[in-house]
């Protein structure tokens, strides 16, 4: 599967002395290209790649909350940070208001598989609280309406 | 005071070369290319510039530990990964002022000889790798990175390695773990990083804000540097300023501005009517303060001596309305997600005081919870490889010294009291 983008796996490698530390731009390139989750065969891929055990490929990637291991999630990924200055402006209701307007609990993903919901810890965005990620994207100073029309631009 | 870090905030167009360049940039990387590298080091310690990322290390001594030895390779690290929370101060300078950061990489690297760099961007910031990235191709194109360097012999190469979501990576030594491709934990010290480092090389760490402040110390002096704020303690600081405020953000102002200063002035005070309860000074790790501690000068010695920390320079504001038995919650829930399997009181004393706080605060706890979260706290500060559980236990000392009633009325009442 890493065959369409060998291109952008040649510019990794060339960034390190060593192969094994391209493992985590590579994991992340073959999330992205798996539509938001990381399989066995991409991480046995990588191994191969960077002439690294499995298990070492596997104990990167479950070191890092962002990689999703054998998880599917939905096209796009909603993180609500719930540290303490997004909890302090509201973001319990926050919360509340993104699950029943996708009618799924955290953790979950809603049928037509276009969102995954799931709580962050502080996303650095503090002096715009409360605020989440989609995808690469930061939505801040929310509120109840505008997580509506948020939710509206994505198709 | 004329703003140095955050000069470009908001400014639609200075993460681009060219206009960073007409505005003066890059100048003090062409004086510094003219100046012997040892002066340099010197000019930075007199400087008195302290470590931006927590720690409040002399940054000019820590480049002095690099070996002078031209034939080993030595590598920068900045840390970029911003994770303690409620700290947000990095992200404005790499958002808006790309380039400051790398000039003032390539000064340093000049300095102390390295010839790579990486910058551990954390993965959520996409926004900031973006803009670093391409004011790193911004800067091979002009010839301020690559070889040869404005045809003085200097050789550098800058990349970017991204983190993909662990709060452990801004600990100096998991950074360089992380980088190498192992699980981001954190290494044994001696041997520090200066002397093996990444890849077993001489490696200095700096944060963001602290290699922003470069620049100008070369081009205006590390008197001026000095001159701005406490002796000890100088320079311009950023203050990132998060909860129940009229106005959070970021503001960049002396060293040993006072919260109230902070708080009253700058960010036009209480966000309602109801009164301050609790500040955290410094990202939260740091101990909390109350009403009667805010006259503290913000800088590294001053906060200390009240028995906090300045740290990120993170102050978080919360009024009366606020439970400190789930602010504790929140924070220790974040430490034991965030710890690294390491040690065992980290790893499991973490998750154990989160329990109790989580079992208080939901109504359910027992009685003796209070003293045994007090019991946890010995047991487990000091007593572990790297300082991510005491920055837990000194936030939980903290919340329990100033509102050890708070705590005791979840016990007995099952309630909050607020």
């Amino acid at each position: 599967m890493l065959e369409n983008v060998k291109e952008e796996i040649q510019a990794t490698l060339k960034k390190y002395p060593v192969k094994k530390s391209a493992v985590m731009d590579l994991l992340r390139i073959a999330q992205r290209e798996a539509g938001g989750h990381l399989t066995r065969e991409a991480m046995d891929e990588i191994a191969v790649l960077l002439e690294m055990q499995p298990v070492e490929v596997n104990a990167a990637a479950k070191f890092y909350t962002m990689y999703s291991v054998a998880r599917p999630v939905g096209r796009h990924r909603i993180w609500v940070c719930r540290n303490i200055s997004c909890s302090l402006m509201g973001s319990d209701h926050i919360m509340k208001h993104l699950e029943q307007a996708l009618g799924v609990k955290k953790g979950e993903t809603t049928s037509d598989k276009k969102f995954t919901l799931d709580v962050a810890e502080c996303l650095g965005s503090c002096g715009t609280a409360p605020m989440m990620q989609i995808d690469d994207e930061f939505y801040e100073n929310l509120d109840a309406k505008k997580i509506d029309g948020i939710l509206k631009g994505f198709k | 005071m004329e703003k140095i870090l955050l000069k470009n905030l908001n400014n639609p167009d200075a993460h681009k070369i060219d206009v960073y360049i007409k505005g003066g940039g890059y100048k003090a990387f062409e004086a510094a290319l003219k100046l012997q590298p040892d002066n340099i080091i010197q000019m930075v310690k007199d400087s008195g510039l302290r470590g931006r990322g927590g720690a409040g290390f002399s940054t000019g001594l820590k480049w002095s530990f690099i070996p002078k030895d031209p034939t080993i390779k030595k590598y920068l690290c900045c840390n970029a990964d911003e994770g303690e929370p409620d700290t947000f101060k990095d992200r404005g300078i790499m958002d808006w002022d790309p380039h400051l950061l790398i000039e003032g990489m390539l000064i340093s690297s000049y300095a102390f000889g390295a010839s790579a760099s990486y910058v551990y961007i954390r993965g959520e910031f996409a926004f900031g790798a973006k803009r670093v990235q391409a004011a790193i191709n911004e800067a091979y194109a002009k010839r301020f990175l690559g070889k040869n360097i404005l045809g003085t012999g200097f050789n550098h190469d800058m990349y970017i390695h991204c983190g993909f979501g662990a709060y452990i990576c801004g600990e100096e030594t998991a950074l360089l773990e992380s980088i190498e491709g192992l699980r981001a934990q954190p290494r044994k010290k001696p041997p520090f990083p200066a002397l093996a480092g990444l890849y077993g090389k001489p490696t200095v760490i700096n944060n963001v804000e602290t290699l922003a402040c470069i620049p100008a110390i070369i081009e205006r002096g590390p008197k001026w540097f000095s001159s701005i704020g406490p002796e000890k303690s100088p320079g311009p600081k950023i203050f990132g300023v998060s909860g129940h405020v009229k106005k959070p953000g970021l503001y960049e102002l002396p060293m040993g501005t006072t919260l109230r200063d902070l708080i009253y002035n700058h960010c036009g005070g209480m966000l309602t009517a109801k009164p301050l309860k609790a500040v955290i000074p410094g990202g939260v790790s740091a101990p909390m303060f109350t009403a009667k501690d805010l006259d503290t000068p913000l800088d590294f010695d001053s906060v200390a001596a009240k028995g906090s920390m300045l740290g990120s320079g993170a102050v978080i504001v919360m009024d009366e309305s606020t439970c400190i038995v789930k602010m504790a919650h929140i924070i220790n829930r974040f430490f034991s997600h965030e710890s690294c399997g390491k040690c065992t009181p980290c790893r499991d004393g973490s998750p154990w005081v989160t329990n109790i706080l989580s079992r208080l605060e939901h109504g359910d706890g027992r009685p003796g919870d209070v003293e045994l979260l007090e019991s946890l706290c010995t047991n487990i500060f000091g007593r572990t490889f790297c300082p991510l559980a005491d920055g837990a236990v000194m936030a939980l000392r903290g919340a329990m010294k100033n509102f050890r009633e708070e705590f005791l009325y979840h016990e007995k009442h099952k309630r909050c009291m607020v």
